[in-house]
């Protein structure tokens, strides 16, 4: 955890630099970069143990997450201009399926782990 | 909304993916994991939505309901036996959507530095080939045969012209104004065109790895869009993907024996010294359910192998009522998984789950190992290649040195299958022919519940 907490300070004195969706300047590329390669490192950290019985939960699961991409379909879909708008649409309805699927189909079978739990639990 | 504001609910979300990521490693809080990433989602549109008062919201609830209807579908339809296509399908969706993204952005013309630039290009590069790669991927776990068939000449040499006319393209739209767009568009295409020439000549039995490396690209296009939006969230949870992705890859590799690059460009088969499949099968015995039950009432202990034939076969309900009858008459039964068993990292795990299979008698293959000399019947369900004892003893062999299931350690060895046909890697198996070992032919679910209905007749 103390990668994570020094990244999560790293991240915090960033968040008074880096006003979003300005242009970026070399110094704000440098800082995204840092926070880039920081988070690949939490990702190795904290997954790099993980049981094989989680390996299809973990894939739905990290697949919800990449539907990220749905902020970003956001401030397409919403910006004006009409060939923004057609493919941020686009973007969000394909992000959403991904992050709505995603977190649910990863429930449903995290349920099928959970309901033959033993006393001593998993 | 200030935009200090903005980044704190960014923050706060992020946050709730390295938590909810983290919960889903371990089986206590995999549940409570996901919740997390939900949540971590949710603050980040919703910070987005409100950080935002020019923005339109017509488009995006249209976007949101279409999307959160057809993923709920998918969520709620899909047999757990087609995950591994859902996962492939998704993971193409997460790659279109960041295209989408970058080409979008272009065209408002927001995109304008060098760097984000050079983003915009990275983005369409690698969400396109995650795009086509994970179609075709989708594709061949269908087993749409007609993909199987494409052969594509002088594969290597039309795979590095993608790559150099996409680099060249993306040069423009970094250098270029005036075609900017255009060229996106061509990059996109480019990627596209080289993501099914990269995945359509994989086989497969090397879609576990294929599939985890997908999963790595969707993050890191995710990743590549953060840098075109200058947006720490994006960034974050792109590159938590992208890591967890890459080690689910690494991970299948070593299970293989292989490199990444093996898997990616090289071809499984051909090695130079298969012996005969004729030879192999001189000695082999097959057996009736009748049998097979009788040896299992005697038996103290017996280990199961399943693969991917057990899921074709759809046999994962009628092997848990087995290992029920076993364990009624106090027989110990586990469940030896090998990690690239079926289609997709932790495919078999699912599967049994979802058969009400407790998890405790799922056992790793480094665990089951040194222990399958005491194993009076292991029954090899659907399984071939990750039971094949030659990855042990031919080093010419194309799985030489590939980790195995001990099976043929066992006292005896039962294995129900169609018939001799070989595995992917296209060898025989002499495992089959061993002095301990029965072939019990058919079909992997009939198969099984003719041996229960014999256990509970005799």
């Amino acid at each position: 955890m103390t990668t994570v907490a020094f990244v999560l300070a790293v991240t915090d004195s960033v968040e008074g630099i880096v006003p979003a969706s300005t242009s970026a300047g070399p110094s704000t590329l440098m800082l995204l970069l840092g926070i880039f390669i920081l988070a690949i490192f939490i990702g190795v950290e904290i997954i790099a143990k993980i049981p094989p019985t989680l390996h299809t939960p973990l894939m739905s699961g990290s697949n919800a997450i990449s539907g990220i991409a749905l902020v970003g379909g956001v401030l397409a879909a919403g910006a004006s201009g009409q060939a923004a708008m057609i493919l941020g649409t686009l973007a969000v309805a394909l992000a959403t399926i991904n992050v709505v699927g995603g977190f649910m189909v990863t429930h449903r079978m995290l349920g099928m782990f959970q309901k033959k739990k033993s006393p001593r639990g998993m | 909304m200030s935009p200090n504001l903005v980044e704190l609910g960014y923050l706060i979300s992020a946050v709730l993916f390295i938590l909810g990521l983290k919960g889903l490693t371990r089986p206590r809080t995999a549940v409570q994991g996901n919740l997390l990433g939900a949540l971590g989602m949710f603050v980040a549109v919703v910070v987005t939505v409100l950080a935002r008062t020019d923005l339109g919201l017509m488009p995006i609830a249209i976007g949101i309901a279409i999307g959160g209807v057809i993923g709920a579908a998918f969520a709620i339809r899909v047999q757990m036996t087609g995950m591994p296509e859902m996962v492939a399908l998704f993971n193409g969706f997460g790659g279109a959507a960041s295209v989408l993204v970058a080409g979008a952005t272009l065209a408002i013309g927001q995109t304008t530095s060098d760097n984000e630039l050079i983003a915009t290009a990275a983005t369409g590069l690698i969400g396109a080939i995650t795009f086509s790669g994970s179609l075709i991927a989708w594709g061949k776990l269908k087993e749409i045969r007609a993909l199987d068939k494409i052969e594509i000449p002088a594969h290597h040499l039309v795979n590095a012209l993608l790559v150099l006319a996409c680099l060249g393209m993306s040069w423009v739209v970094v250098s270029d104004p005036e075609y900017r767009n255009l060229a996106y568009w061509v990059v996109v295409a480019g990627a596209l065109l080289l993501g099914i020439s990269l995945v359509v000549q994989i086989g497969g039995a090397d879609m576990p790895v294929v599939i985890a490396l997908l999963n790595s690209y969707s993050g890191i296009a995710a990743a590549a869009t953060g840098f075109v939006l200058s947006n720490t969230v994006l960034i974050i949870a792109g590159s938590l993907v992208g890591a967890s992705g890459l080690i689910l890859t690494r991970l299948m590799c070593v299970a293989m024996n292989r490199s990444l690059a093996n898997v990616l460009f090289g071809k499984m088969g051909g090695g130079k010294a298969a012996p005969d499949a004729d030879e192999v099968y001189v000695n082999v015995k097959s057996t009736s359910p009748e049998e097979v039950a009788m040896l299992l009432e005697v038996a103290s202990r017996v280990v199961i192998v399943p693969g991917y034939g057990m899921a074709v076969a759809q046999a994962q309900h009628v092997v848990s009522d087995l290992r029920k009858a076993l364990v009624e008459r106090q027989i110990q039964v586990e469940f030896a998984i090998h990690p690239v068993a079926g289609r997709m990292p932790g495919h078999m795990n699912v599967l049994l789950a979802e058969a009400d299979v407790p998890y405790e008698s799922l056992v790793e293959m480094d665990h089951i190992n040194p222990t399958m000399d005491t194993v009076d019947v292991t029954i090899v369900l659907g399984a071939n290649d990750v039971v094949n004892p030659l990855a042990r003893t031919d080093p010419d062999s194309p799985i030489a040195g590939m980790p195995i299931i001990d099976a043929d350690k066992s006292r005896m060895v039962v294995v129900i299958k169609r018939s001799l046909s070989p595995g992917f890697a296209g060898i025989p198996n002499p495992l089959f022919a061993m002095d301990n070992s029965m072939m019990l032919y058919g079909d992997g679910r009939k198969a099984v519940q003719d041996i229960l209905k014999a256990l509970n007749e005799g």
